[in-house]
């Protein structure tokens, strides 16, 4: 059993167009450290929405993601505005994006259902104005199973 | 005892499925003054600067060029055939102009002005990648009517985007389209129309050569990229036969031979060309290797669920902009467009329907060979980990001082035992800085005295 690596990104809300990135970071690193394909690309889907989601909402924060033997941690935090009602948030189709964000092709209202999906266990801890933590695993299955 | 220690040691890299592979771009050890202009453009960090010289780890370099484009002192080269090179038995040579060809030339008012003399030249026949390029269009629509298949289909024209997948982005190798180049396609007609108009020729005697706007085509033919060995005998870079027809087209003359190809197949030289011939709208185009990288990733998130088709060229502009031509690629394509303007839609055409043959299909489909820190995955956990424990105690600065082209690779470099950290440049500087001081204060209290 070997400690787990840990890969820590700050999510720069101010900047839309890099929005995305530490997402295909982790997917590099992923994938260099041999994962299935499968499994790289849940957690750089999950990751991928909820980089936007914090872009969009919560002017940015940090995603730290902990790499262990068999499962893989995403933990995305703010200090943006915080989810009034969570179990709303995650209806598909549900959205509090604005226009111009919408106009782009985002805000669609699948980012949270997208990441519950994607992974196998969710966790939202939300304060109203406090802010936002998401954590995510995704569970590595066992080689040659 | 003696022999075996005297092998150089190597460094405990993971087995290597592409270290076979043969590349067409080279560096040229005289020219190369080591700076650091290549390393941090290319697209896949194959390139390392070791004792004052670039060296390229062919395990990862996809021939894209961008290191001949950004070289200052022109020492990095694309490595051609020459027509001396080929067998002595292939005495009949068929020309396959690519056709970004027809692009390098001024005030050029017809196509069959450059196939007459590719003639001149002493080709036996020539053959237009074009149009076998509108012999894939019309296969490619056929695929794309099937509903069986993983979407949004990827071009396989660029043999660069297609390496490129299969060692960054393994899981989007299933979307690469199965069909063959046109280069190949355009080889085995030619092969065939050749001996059916010259029954007299040996088919031994017949060589195939492709004129070529950039070395990943010439590396496409070595190394059976798409699980069979490639028909074509030969690729000749698109420069060298551009001087050459320089001196010989003359279009005061009429040609003897008459180019068989419309807008589409010549469309396929630039940008847009392929996927704008397939009449669905639901395509996306893009060229330039990072813009690639980018497509690439977002397609790899999911994005763009609602393509049929993307297609992707490493060079800016498309084949126009490959690093074996002579123009500028903008006005390349513009020179295209004009010379488009008045051809039929198409000259090659297949009936509707039906399926995709399998002799232009792939024999064996494009392989997953992800770039792996070492072979177990515990292994590369280890060094994942030193190499995220040295990374804070780098400057960040990504300056390729070292050698390496960031902060990260340096640190990779370290962890296998490649380089030192003293040559951190930036680091050293500091340690010296710091030993300065450490002398000053040490002497301070003689002066006093």
């Amino acid at each position: 059993m070997s400690e787990p690596v840990v890969f820590t990104y700050p999510i720069d809300g101010n900047n839309f167009t890099s929005a995305g990135g530490a997402s295909v970071a982790v997917k590099q690193n992923l994938r260099a450290l041999g994962f299935p394909d499968d499994v790289v690309r849940r957690v750089s889907i999950a990751m991928y929405e909820g980089e936007i989601n914090m872009v969009i909402h919560a002017h940015g924060g940090t995603a730290t993601v902990t790499v262990g033997e068999d499962e893989i941690t995403i933990v995305l935090a703010d200090r943006g505005p915080g989810i009034a009602d969570v179990e709303r948030a995650m209806q598909e189709g549900y959205y509090t994006a604005p226009d111009n964000i919408r106009a782009l092709g985002f805000g669609a209202g699948m980012g949270l259902p997208n990441m519950r999906r994607y992974t196998d266990e969710m966790r939202i801890d939300s304060v109203v104005g406090t802010g936002t933590t998401v954590t995510m695993k995704v569970r590595i299955p066992e080689e040659g199973a | 005892m003696k022999s075996a220690r005297q092998r150089p040691s190597r460094p405990a890299n993971p087995p290597d499925p592409a270290a076979a592979y043969r590349h067409s771009v080279a560096i040229d050890g005289e020219k190369c003054r080591g700076c650091t202009h290549c390393l941090a453009h290319c697209p896949t960090q194959a390139i390392r600067v070791r004792g004052g010289k670039a060296r390229i780890n062919p395990a990862l370099c996809i021939d894209c060029g961008e290191c001949i484009r950004r070289c200052p002192h022109q020492a990095k080269k694309a490595v051609f055939d020459k027509l001396s090179d080929l067998p002595k038995e292939k005495i009949h040579r068929i020309a396959l102009p690519a056709p970004s060809l027809y692009g390098q030339f001024d005030r050029l008012s017809d196509v069959d002005y450059v196939l007459q003399g590719l003639l001149e030249l002493g080709f036996d026949g020539v053959y237009e990648v074009a149009k076998a390029a509108e012999i894939v269009t019309a296969y490619t629509r056929r695929y794309l009517a099937r509903t069986d298949i993983p979407r949004p289909v990827i071009s396989s024209a660029c043999p660069t985007v297609s390496r490129l997948i299969s060692l960054r982005f393994p899981s989007l190798c299933r979307c690469i389209i199965p069909i063959l180049p046109p280069i190949e396609l355009a080889s085995r007609a030619a092969r065939i129309e050749a001996a059916k108009a010259h029954p007299d020729w040996d088919p031994a005697s017949i060589a195939t050569v492709f004129i070529s706007p950039c070395p990943a085509k010439a590396s496409y033919v070595k190394n059976a990229l798409y699980g069979e060995k490639s028909d074509v005998d030969a690729v000749l870079s698109m420069s060298e036969v551009y001087f050459a027809l320089l001196n010989v087209i003359h279009p005061g003359t009429t040609p003897t031979i008459q180019s068989q190809t419309g807008m589409i197949g010549m469309g396929w030289a630039s940008t847009g060309g392929e996927s704008s011939a397939l009449l669905n709208d639901r395509y996306l185009a893009a060229d330039g290797i990072e813009n690639v990288i980018h497509v690439l990733d977002q397609m790899e998130t999911g994005d763009f669920r609602t393509l049929e088709f993307v297609e992707l060229n490493a060079c800016p502009a498309g084949c126009v902009g490959g690093a074996a031509t002579v123009e500028n690629p903008y006005l390349a394509r513009v020179r295209l467009q004009a010379l488009r303007r008045y051809l039929p839609v198409a000259r090659q055409y297949l009936p509707r329907g039906g399926a995709v043959p399998k002799k232009v299909r792939f024999a064996k489909p494009i392989e997953p060979k992800p770039i792996l820190l070492a072979a177990s995955r515990l292994e590369a956990m280890k060094k994942m980990q030193a190499i995220e424990k040295i990374l804070p105690t780098l400057p960040g600065l990504d300056c390729g001082s070292c050698g390496a082209p960031t902060c990260r690779a340096f640190a990779q470099d370290l962890v296998e035992g490649t380089v030192q950290m003293d040559d951190c440049i930036v680091r050293l500087r500091e340690s010296v800085a710091a030993q300065k001081s450490a002398e000053i204060t040490e002497s301070a209290p003689k002066e006093s005295q």
